[in-house]
């Protein structure tokens, strides 16, 4: 995710001292992977550099750190474009499982297996997701029904190779 | 823990196409385990077998201390009603019924007076949220609606096992979610064991453990620490 386009839409609310911006950011995107004050801050001095931010002034009794930012209009246009452009969607074409499926036909192991075993894991993945989203709010919901979607899609294509092993069996080891 | 429900080496055909070729599985007291599986490799059998619906060709199911393979239809029967309760994908409750009647049917054949027998399915309606069709017939009813009144039947008669057989198959996934955290919550306080048969993963993902099924032979998958 872009660090510095999602903290120039946190701005655009008001402007916000680093620290703030660290608690906002965390408290509805960093649920697994909360920012470090360090990437914050080297984000902010990035979007002041290319005129994205300003300074907004410095709270009372403070060092450095309670320097408030604000987003200039060029930081809204450029929010804008950002969520205008739709993200690239992930081709998945280079695939682990995939190789190790076609590896354990070639050597003649049991690639059922394999794929058992990483059907278990996923699994137990989506169990513990869906434990996440009944005791959730509903940010939690959607944050694991992205998850759990992407999981299922994976188990899917798992089932349809599962069923196909036989004739990609044939045809690898040909 | 000794298992409750225990299939073993279950062999079924339907004439010269076998549907199980040696299945098995055990379930335990309070457990939800996920039967799953392609279309057509047998887990819908299973699940028949193991609840006394289908007899096997051969192999055992073992339920408590009886052996549910050789009891005579009518006391298999009687089990089914008492000890298991059933939610299928559709066409379950009685049309001519209103849906208050549909829950306390199990109880009234059980031989419960009617109006003891609807004050224990209005308190099944309420906590699968759905006491606003009391009233009203299934036909009248949403596909999510229906569903959560066919649980509440299932569960009225604090049954020891629970069948579900693609018990969200028929709706949307917002709908399908709630049947599922209603139907494992209320198995979970009343120590039911549920057998869910699903292919979709989301839905398996509410079990505690998986057994997948292919040409008729079973595979259990103990949950990976």
């Amino acid at each position: 995710m872009s660090i510095g386009h999602t903290l120039l839409g946190l701005l655009e609310k008001g402007p916000r001292h680093g620290y703030d911006l660290k608690r906002a950011y965390d408290e509805r995107f960093g649920q697994d992977r909360p920012l470090h004050y360090g990437q914050v801050y080297t984000t902010l001095s990035r979007l002041l550099r290319n005129g994205l931010v300003e300074e907004a002034g410095v709270e009372a009794g403070d060092g450095p750190e309670r320097k408030r930012y604000a987003i200039t209009d060029a930081g809204v246009t450029d929010v804008e474009k950002w969520l205008s452009t739709p993200e690239k969607p992930e081709p998945y074409l280079q695939n682990t499982l995939y190789s190790k499926v076609v590896l354990a036909l070639l050597s003649g192991r049991d690639a059922g297996d394999v794929l058992d075993t990483q059907r278990s894991a996923h699994l137990v993945t989506m169990r513990e997701l869906t434990k996440r989203k009944a005791a959730g709010d509903l940010a939690d919901q959607l944050i694991c029904d992205h998850a759990l979607f992407h999981l299922e899609a994976d188990l899917r294509w798992l089932e349809l190779t599962a069923a196909r092993l036989d004739r990609l069996k044939t045809e690898v080891v040909r | 823990m000794r298992a409750l429900l225990e299939a073993t080496n279950l062999r079924k055909s339907f004439g010269p196409t076998p549907a199980l070729d040696g299945a098995g599985l055990s379930v335990r007291a309070g457990e939800v385990v996920a039967v799953m599986g392609p279309s057509g490799s047998g887990k819908s059998t299973l699940l028949h077998c193991l609840a006394g619906i289908l007899q096997p060709d051969s192999g055992t199911v073992r339920y408590r201390d009886a052996e549910l393979s050789s009891m005579p239809d009518a006391q298999r029967s009687e089990l089914r009603r008492t000890d298991f309760g059933f939610v299928f994908q559709f066409g379950q409750l009685v049309p001519e019924l209103s849906c208050l009647e549909n829950v306390a049917l199990p109880l009234r054949l059980g031989g419960i007076k009617r109006r003891a027998a609807e004050s224990r399915a209005r308190e099944w309606l309420e906590r699968l949220e759905v006491t606003g069709v009391a009233d009203k017939r299934p036909g009248e009813t949403s596909g999510g609606q229906g569903q959560r009144v066919a649980v509440a039947r299932a569960l009225v008669t604090g049954p020891s096992v629970v069948f579900a057989d693609e018990p969200t198959g028929a709706l949307d996934s917002l709908n399908g979610e709630r049947v599922m955290q209603l139907l494992t919550a209320a198995a979970r306080e009343t120590n039911a064991a549920v057998v869910l048969v699903t292919h979709e993963a989301r839905v398996a993902a509410y079990s505690d453990r998986e057994v997948v099924v292919r040409d008729g032979k079973s595979r259990e998958v103990e949950p990976a620490r």
